[in-house]
């Protein structure tokens, strides 16, 4: 450091406590490492799981300590602006935190049971979700594209990891090949961007352009085509969803409910920050064509989710949809808007954690054809209606969060003036729904002489699916709180 | 005639869009991977010559955390070549085609 000032060079301020929690989470990966590495016998699965879930926990107490400060103090940014705190990024903070839990607690029995190695997939998980928190956090093009790989990386190998399955090596390789192309494109964006304005902090970019009257934008324009192009792919919207139905259905399902929670949140994350928030000046230019990728996002989930017969093939269609819906809302560009997106995105993780928390538990994760579900119903009655609440949640039945959530895509869209938007919404949610009530008649409606499938549970599944219906359903009938809490996390930039 | 930023621009996007197109249509997960670092190095490329005509530094240090990214994600990629050679030597993009997209 001294050497450091003495060519005049000064370091931007940190706000260490700011940056607390993927200090934790980072702190836990290296203290499993560390103890696997010196551990005279071979460390067991417990230690991995109490390790990650007790960091996420202390991480998220930091993250409640912060929202009182933005809600006292107001928000702010630190490390030169690159870094906000605010409600937008604590929110994505929590989320990406209980998902963690979630996963730590599903990978549990799974991890044994497909003998897969604990310790090195909890550090792959906390150092991909500290990714994760510091690309919903950033207010740096630079710094987000740092956090998206960092998430990304940790997934890729999360996904490999299955030694046993060729499938889960060919879908990683898949998702690789398909990220790093992705990321380029996110890349180039971020190139073009910083060539416009002559800044890669979004800070900055808002001010110039706010300030600034182009002359010429084709650079401007080609720098936002090309970042919607990266994120997309990230968030899986149509057409960059190709490589979703394979790496789902590849992928370790406690993984593939990881990706599709968290990976997609911190990619609306970062589409939220860098469009609502910098790219706000210029919404009449991004605005229409958000909304021409909701529409065939919307339409392609669901048509494709009725032609697949495997069922883990069907959940990334109605994957696919979701990120539709997100961005029905993201187009409307307004702040109810984005606050339909934080809530959707916020109880969609919920739904899609315990979804895939089921089709964890249901034997060897070879293949899940839909046949596999027939007599749920009878063999294992709570389960399967725990299943059918989540999926009825996922197509938008009143009582649930879903409904809540697309009800208020919807209401955004409508407001800003987009009905054809608002009624394909509704439409392909009457589709999709299909596709939701094809799995339930599965579980319910099967043959006498058929016994149904019995799951291998082990209680920390449990523990998730109960808390995670009774979210959904808690949304589903008072959601004033969380609406509030989604109101109060719209973005902002604040220079630091 | 002289030689201005935007020819470093106009290369940096003709080696992005040679990389783009080489990962689409080659089938060798090795060359894949090359692909990637040429379009990464493209970016980069982009990114110094903005630097130059902005007369700002921030372009040329990002270069360096892109390169140090693109290190990493070639680990990965390869340690999971390797992994998928192993178990069937001479593997190319279409023989990965168990899962049906």
């Amino acid at each position: 450091m001294s050497v450091l000032n003495a060519f005049g060079f000064v370091g931007p301020s940190i706000d260490w406590w700011a940056l607390l929690p993927q200090v934790i989470l980072l702190g836990a990966a290296l203290i499993i490492m560390l103890a696997t590495a010196l551990a005279p016998r071979k460390t067991s699965t417990v230690f991995a799981t109490v390790t990650t879930v007790c960091s996420a926990i202390a991480s998220y107490i930091v993250a409640v300590g912060l929202w009182n400060d933005v809600r006292t103090d107001g928000p702010s940014s630190s490390i030169a602006s690159a870094f906000g705190i605010d409600g937008f990024s604590i929110f994505f903070t929590m989320l990406i935190l209980i998902a963690l839990v979630a996963t730590a607690l599903l990978s549990h029995g799974y991890l044994d049971r497909e003998g897969i190695d604990a310790p090195e997939f909890h550090a792959l998980l906390l150092c991909s979700a500290a990714g994760a928190i510091v690309m919903a956090s950033a207010n740096d093009l630079i710094v987000m594209f740092l956090g998206l790989e960092a998430l990304s990386i940790g997934i890729y190998v999360m996904i490999a990891m299955h030694d046993r399955r060729s499938e889960a090596r060919e879908s990683a390789m898949k998702y690789f090949v398909l990220g790093a192309f992705s990321s380029a494109f996110l890349l180039y964006g971020i190139a073009l961007t910083y060539g416009a304005t002559g800044s890669t902090n979004l800070v900055q970019v808002r001010d110039y352009l706010d300030a600034v009257v182009f002359r010429d934008q084709h650079l401007l324009m080609a720098a936002m085509a090309l970042l919607l192009v990266g994120l997309s792919f990230k968030v899986a919207a149509a057409p960059f969803h190709f490589w979703a139905p394979d790496v789902y259905q590849g992928a370790p399902s406690p993984v593939t409910g990881w990706m599709a929670s968290v990976a997609k949140a911190a990619g609306f994350a970062a589409l939220l920050r860098i469009f609502f928030a910098a790219f706000a000046s210029h919404q009449i230019d991004w605005s229409p064509i958000v909304s021409v990728l909701a529409s065939v996002t919307l339409i392609v989930g669901a048509v494709m989710a009725i032609l697949q017969t495997d069922v883990k093939r069907m959940l990334a269609f109605s994957s696919v949809s979701h990120a539709g819906y997100v961005l029905v809302a993201v187009q409307s560009a307004t702040a109810q808007g984005t606050a339909a997106a934080l809530f959707y995105l916020f109880t969609y993780t919920f739904m899609v954690l315990g979804t895939f928390a089921v089709v964890g538990a249901m034997g060897p994760d070879d293949d899940h054809p839909l046949a596999n579900y027939a007599g749920l119903g009878r063999s294992r009655p709570l389960v399967a209606i725990a299943f059918t609440v989540l999926l009825l949640a996922q197509a938008g039945i009143p009582a649930t969060s879903g409904f809540i959530a697309k009800f208020q895509v919807i209401a955004a869209a409508v407001n800003s003036e987009n009905y054809v938007l608002a009624g394909l919404a509704m439409v392909t949610a009457v589709i999709g729904a299909f596709m939701y009530l094809r799995i339930v008649m599965a579980m319910y409606v099967a043959d006498d002489e058929n016994e149904g499938p019995t799951p291998s549970w082990h209680w920390t599944t449990s523990i998730v699916v109960i808390a995670v219906v009774g979210f959904t359903l808690l949304a589903g009938l008072v959601p004033q709180f969380l609406i509030e809490f989604a109101e109060e996390a719209v973005p902002i930039l604040i220079r630091g | 005639m002289e030689i201005t930023t935007s020819w470093y621009l106009v290369l940096g996007a003709l080696l992005f869009v040679i990389g783009g197109t080489g990962l689409l249509i080659r089938r060798n997960p090795l060359v894949m991977l090359m692909c990637v670092e040429l379009m990464l190095n493209g970016v980069n490329l982009s990114f110094v010559a903005f630097a130059q005509r902005l007369n700002d530094i921030g372009g040329q240090t990002v270069v360096f955390f892109v390169l140090v990214v693109a290190a990493a994600e070639v680990v990965v990629g390869l340690g999971l070549v390797v992994a998928i050679l192993r178990r069937r030597p001479g593997t190319t993009a279409d023989d990965l085609s168990t899962l049906r997209g």
